[in-house]
Formats: C-alpha cells, sequence, structure tokens
C-alpha cells in the first residue's frame, strides 16, 4: 500500500528539465475520484484505461514564439490576441530563462503610445496600461494576418522555462498534432501523446477529436498579476468534436480533456444540460473545487503540486484530500513535472475494475 | 476530391510545374498557399493569380531548412487546415550534372535536404491534423530518374527514389486515416529546371507544365486511385 502516511511536509516534484529520453517514457499517475484510489501507469498505457465509446478531446492549437526581445532590460510575452493585430502582454525584466521568472528584474514602466522595435520589420504601439498591474499591456502591432505571423516567426521565441537544461526552439513546444497557431505556451498536456498511442486509443473504439484554444501562461512571477490569469481565451469547437462528444454522451461514454485549456473551451461553451454545439468564444472561466463540470468527466494533465493554479483546478474533478495523498505519492517516487514531465490523468471510475498496482 | 473546397499549400510554386499546379488550383476555386524561397518571384506569381479572381498566399520559406517548417506550417495553417500538400520543390544540385565519382558527399547531402527531408519535415508538421482530422492528401512530385539509373543524375535519382518509397511508407501508416499520400512522375517538361539539367534538349519534345499540371489535377479528382499509387503523368488518362 502506498497510501495513508500523511507526510507533514510532502514532497517536491522534480522537474523533468530537458524531454525524457526513450520513445513514450511518461508515467501515468491515475487518480479514481469514484473508488478513491490512485495507481501507476505509463502514459502507454492510456489506450487501455479509456474505453470503446470514449471521447478523448485533444487542443490542435500550435505554439507560436511568443517572447519578444524589445532590449536586454525588457521581454516581451504575448499572452492573449484580443484582434488581428492586437494582443495583451506581460512585461519581463532584465534576465533572461536561466532565472526564475520571479528573480527577474522589475521592467520599466511603458506608457501608452509608446512604440517598442522588435525586429527590422516589426514594431509594436502599446495601447494601454493596465491600471492595478503596470506589466500588462495592451499593444497593437505594425502589422496583421500572415505577414504579422512571418513576423512574429521572425523575431519571437517560444517562452522558455528556468527549469530547462536548454533553450527551447520552436519544434520542442510543438504537439504532434499541433495545427493552428493559436497558443502563446505549450498545451503539454497533449506533448507525450503520439500516434501510437492515439490510433491504439481509436483501435480500442474510444474517439479521437480536437478543439482549438490559445493557451497561455499560467504563472508571471508576480502574484498580483497571477492573480488575474489566466485572460480570456479565445477557442472554437468544431462540427467533427460537437457530434463525437454528443455521441459519446448518448452512448454513455466518458469525455476526457487532454489539457486544462480543453477544459476551459468545453466547459464555457457547454450549455446547462452539458450539450455541445459547434463555436467559438472566448473563455474566463476559473476551474476550482467549487466549480462542477458539465461535460467534461475527465482529465489528463502533467504533476502539479498543492497550491500551485493548477492543482486547484483539479479540484473540480477530484476532492483535494485524493490528490494530495496521490501528488505525494507521486514526489515521492519520482515523477517530474513541468512540459516533459510525466501526466497525470483524473478520471472517475478508471480504476474501477483495476486493483492491480492501484493504492 | 473537391479542388474547389480545399486548402492547398504547394511547395516550388514560383516556377514551372509548382507554378502551373497553383495557378489551376486557384482556378478550380481552391485556396491556395505558395511557397518558395525568393519572395520577388513569388509575388508575382500570388497578384497573377489574384489578378484572375483566385485565392492565393506567398509565402516565402526554404523547405530544405530546418528552422522553416514550423513558422511555415503555422502561417498556412491560418489560410486553413491544409487538405491538400503537394511536394514539388527540388534541387538538381549543382549543374552540369555529374558523375558520382565526381559529386560532393556534400552536394548529395544537400540535395537529399531539399528532396527528401524537407519534404518530410513538412508533412510530419501538416499530416498529424490530417490524421486527426481524417482527412488530407499528400502528393510527392516525383521523376523517371527515379526508377531509371541515368548517367550523372546520381544525388538527384537517389532523392526522388527515396521520395517514391516515403510516399509509400506515408500511405500505408495513414491509409486507415483518410489520408491519400500519392507520387507522380510528370515527365519531361520544359521548365527552367530542365533547361539547367539538359540544355541541349529539342524544347518541342518536352511537355509543358500547364499540360501536366492539369493531368495531376484530374488525377487527384479521381478517387480510384488508389493511396500509395506512384502514377506517370504522361501515360496516366481518366477513363
Amino acid at each position: 500500500m502506498m497510501t495513508a502516511q500523511a507526510t507533514l511536509e510532502p514532497t517536491a516534484l522534480r522537474p523533468a528539465r530537458a524531454p525524457q529520453p526513450g520513445f513514450q517514457p511518461e508515467r501515468l499517475l491515475v487518480i479514481d475520484p469514484l473508488t478513491r484510489r490512485f495507481g501507476d501507469y505509463r502514459i502507454s498505457e492510456l489506450p487501455r484505461l479509456l474505453g470503446p465509446g470514449d471521447v478523448l478531446v485533444v487542443n490542435d492549437a500550435a505554439t507560436l514564439p511568443a517572447s519578444l526581445r524589445v532590449d536586454a532590460e525588457l521581454e516581451l510575452r504575448l499572452v492573449a490576441q484580443e484582434r488581428d493585430g492586437v494582443f495583451r502582454a506581460v512585461t519581463f525584466g532584465a534576465g533572461d530563462f536561466r532565472q526564475p521568472t520571479e528573480m527577474r528584474g522589475v521592467p520599466r514602466t511603458l506608457r501608452a503610445g509608446a512604440t517598442l522595435t522588435l525586429g527590422a520589420t516589426l514594431a509594436a504601439t502599446i495601447v494601454d496600461v493596465d491600471a492595478a498591474a503596470p506589466r500588462l499591456v495592451r499593444l497593437r502591432f505594425n502589422l496583421e494576418g500572415a505577414a504579422l505571423l512571418q513576423a512574429l516567426y521572425a523575431h519571437g521565441k517560444p517562452i522558455q522555462y528556468a527549469y530547462a537544461d536548454a533553450p527551447l526552439q520552436l519544434w520542442d513546444v510543438q504537439n504532434r498534432y499541433a495545427a493552428r497557431p493559436w497558443a502563446f505556451e505549450l498545451p503539454s498536456a497533449g506533448r507525450p501523446l503520439t500516434f501510437e498511442l492515439l490510433f491504439e486509443l481509436e483501435r480500442r473504439g474510444a474517439q479521437l477529436t480536437h478543439v482549438t484554444h490559445a493557451a497561455s501562461i499560467s504563472s508571471t512571477g508576480s502574484e498580483l498579476l497571477d492573480a488575474r490569469l489566466p485572460l480570456a481565451e479565445r477557442y472554437e469547437i468544431g462540427d467533427g468534436a460537437a457530434h463525437a462528444i454528443a455521441d459519446a454522451r448518448l452512448e454513455g461514454g466518458r469525455v476526457v480533456a487532454a489539457g486544462t485549456s480543453v477544459v476551459r473551451a468545453l466547459e464555457s461553451h457547454a450549455a446547462a444540460d452539458g450539450a455541445i454545439a459547434s463555436g467559438n468564444g472566448h473563455t474566463e472561466l476559473r476551474l476550482s473545487s467549487r466549480y462542477s463540470p458539465r461535460v467534461v468527466d475527465g482529465l489528463l494533465t502533467g504533476l502539479h503540486e498543492p497550491g500551485t493554479s493548477h492543482f486547484e483546478l483539479l479540484e473540480a474533478f477530484a476532492p483535494r484530500a485524493l490528490l494530495r495523498r496521490a501528488v505525494d505519492h507521486a514526489a515521492r517516487t519520482g515523477y517530474l513535472q513541468h512540459e516533459f514531465g510525466d501526466s497525470c490523468l483524473v478520471l472517475a471510475g478508471s480504476l474501477l475494475d483495476r486493483v492491480r498496482r492501484a493504492a | 476530391m473537391d479542388l474547389a473546397k480545399t486548402t492547398a499549400l504547394v511547395t516550388g510554386a514560383s516556377r514551372g510545374l509548382g507554378r502551373a499546379l497553383a495557378e489551376q488550383l486557384a482556378g478550380s476555386g481552391a485556396r491556395v498557399v505558395l511557397v518558395a524561397r525568393t519572395e520577388a518571384e513569388l509575388s508575382g506569381v500570388v497578384d497573377a493569380i489574384r489578378s484572375t479572381g483566385g485565392e492565393a498566399h506567398g509565402l516565402a520559406f526554404d523547405v530544405s531548412r530546418k528552422e522553416d517548417v514550423y513558422p511555415l506550417a503555422g502561417a498556412a495553417a491560418l489560410v486553413g487546415p491544409i487538405d491538400l500538400l503537394i511536394h514539388n520543390a527540388s534541387s538538381l544540385g549543382p549543374t552540369p550534372l555529374r558523375l558520382l565519382l565526381d559529386t560532393e558527399c556534400e552536394d548529395l547531402s544537400s540535395v537529399l535536404e531539399t528532396n527528401l527531408v524537407g519534404p518530410f519535415r513538412l508533412s510530419r508538421a501538416i499530416a498529424g491534423s490530417m490524421a486527426l482530422r481524417k482527412t488530407g492528401t499528400i502528393l510527392h512530385i516525383s521523376s523517371d530518374a527515379s526508377v531509371n539509373a541515368y548517367e550523372r543524375w546520381g544525388a538527384y535519382s537517389v532523392s526522388k527514389a527515396a521520395l517514391d518509397h516515403l510516399s509509400r511508407l506515408w500511405a500505408a501508416e495513414l491509409g486507415e486515416r483518410g489520408v491519400r499520400v500519392l507520387a507522380i512522375d510528370p515527365g519531361e517538361m520544359d521548365t527552367v529546371m530542365h533547361r539547367a539539367a539538359l540544355p541541349d534538349a529539342d524544347a518541342t519534345t518536352l511537355a509543358r507544365p500547364d499540360d501536366v499540371a492539369a493531368r495531376i489535377l484530374a488525377l487527384l479528382r479521381d478517387e480510384r486511385v488508389p493511396s500509395g499509387s506512384r502514377v506517370e503523368a504522361r501515360s496516366w488518362s481518366a477513363t
């Protein structure tokens, strides 16, 4: 038994500092709020944990190079697109990715009307500065559409992480099925999903479908700013996803979201009875223990420690005590967290027939 | 496939067969993303297509550069999910063409990078989304040099033979996913590339890129041509 030993100070999860070596190396911590059990699996076992009629919904957003360097003392990170050419951004001060964001210098305060040169062809004008959190600005680029995107690709870099061994390149932060360039940070729940796994899932009778959601940053190094996140993020749900989810609900299958970005899109768009139509919009939904999911039954995500906003939103799917026990077990047994880390599936009934290895 | 409802991406679209394919796809109502290395050449073709009422988007990228692949795929996805991906760009290597014993290893590597690794990378960036959506077509432009051992065509021949097999392998792995993968040998055409390879060839014996493009579009429309096929445009006809 791996449970019930309440430690006073839970062990911290270690970060994966680079992609883990090998093919499908990630571990999968399965948490079942129905049986109040958790168990150790591998990500490659996900297809066996889902069944005929279930549907896995992924976010097909490709990751943008959302970090723009103005000068040695100022970096902009795009966090939301409001309309073509107009974005919200957060400023970061002196330093680089090797420093945790909370250790970075205080960025100079930008003023409305100021123009920043971001590259040979790319510039942005500050539209306004948030009164309460001056690091949060709204800006308008000098370009729009495909021309803007090409300039971002030419001058931007993917948002970097202090825990990483080496700077991340654009290809390091794309999921295998990524298509639409909407995400400001890697929707990382999808990163361990190989096509080997996805095809196996379908062979076993589960459905695979996708939505698009502009996943964005969840921490800025400032508590004041973090409390404002996530900002309104845009999403789109296609006919294929709407049908696949309707089918699953009709047949008693379970809707499993790969990532919180998918949860936010689906829950924001669902009718009170959980019905989903195709469409698009912006979501400001905040998940927590106070939220009861209407359409999403389970969540595939990374490992998150108590006290983080991600842990809090898991509480929409499982009680805090069970999550704490499971994450404490994960930390003690060497699960890795962050973008290249291991995975976690929170799904009611997932361990019903599987006493094997369950705690 | 119904080309009128298609978003197509054509590499090497500023000249020759690539240009003819882009023009005719746009003429059939497809939204076309044209890719080529040189902005100036590309914008001329894009403007020409737009002036006839077609929808064209030019993206200046080099498909042989690893750094260009995700920016290219991302910018193209802004137009729409890519339904038809045509790998047309290719390189002969240094001309005049030379014997294997006179071919630098670096030249072979660079030809493989453009003609084989580049298409693989771009397919990897785009076919994942096709597999997710369970729809899409990938077309590899091959050459008769992929099956015949012509003296002095070494680097190019090897790259096209490998590309043919890459096409079959994609088809084998994506066949049940609704993604159709084809290779087409366009035959000898009157193009800048052909003149670089064989400057003394009699142009009157060569096919016009426009005619070959028309055959290729007919072939794409014909669902009876099974995924994994390698087709010779010259001898194929819709019957």
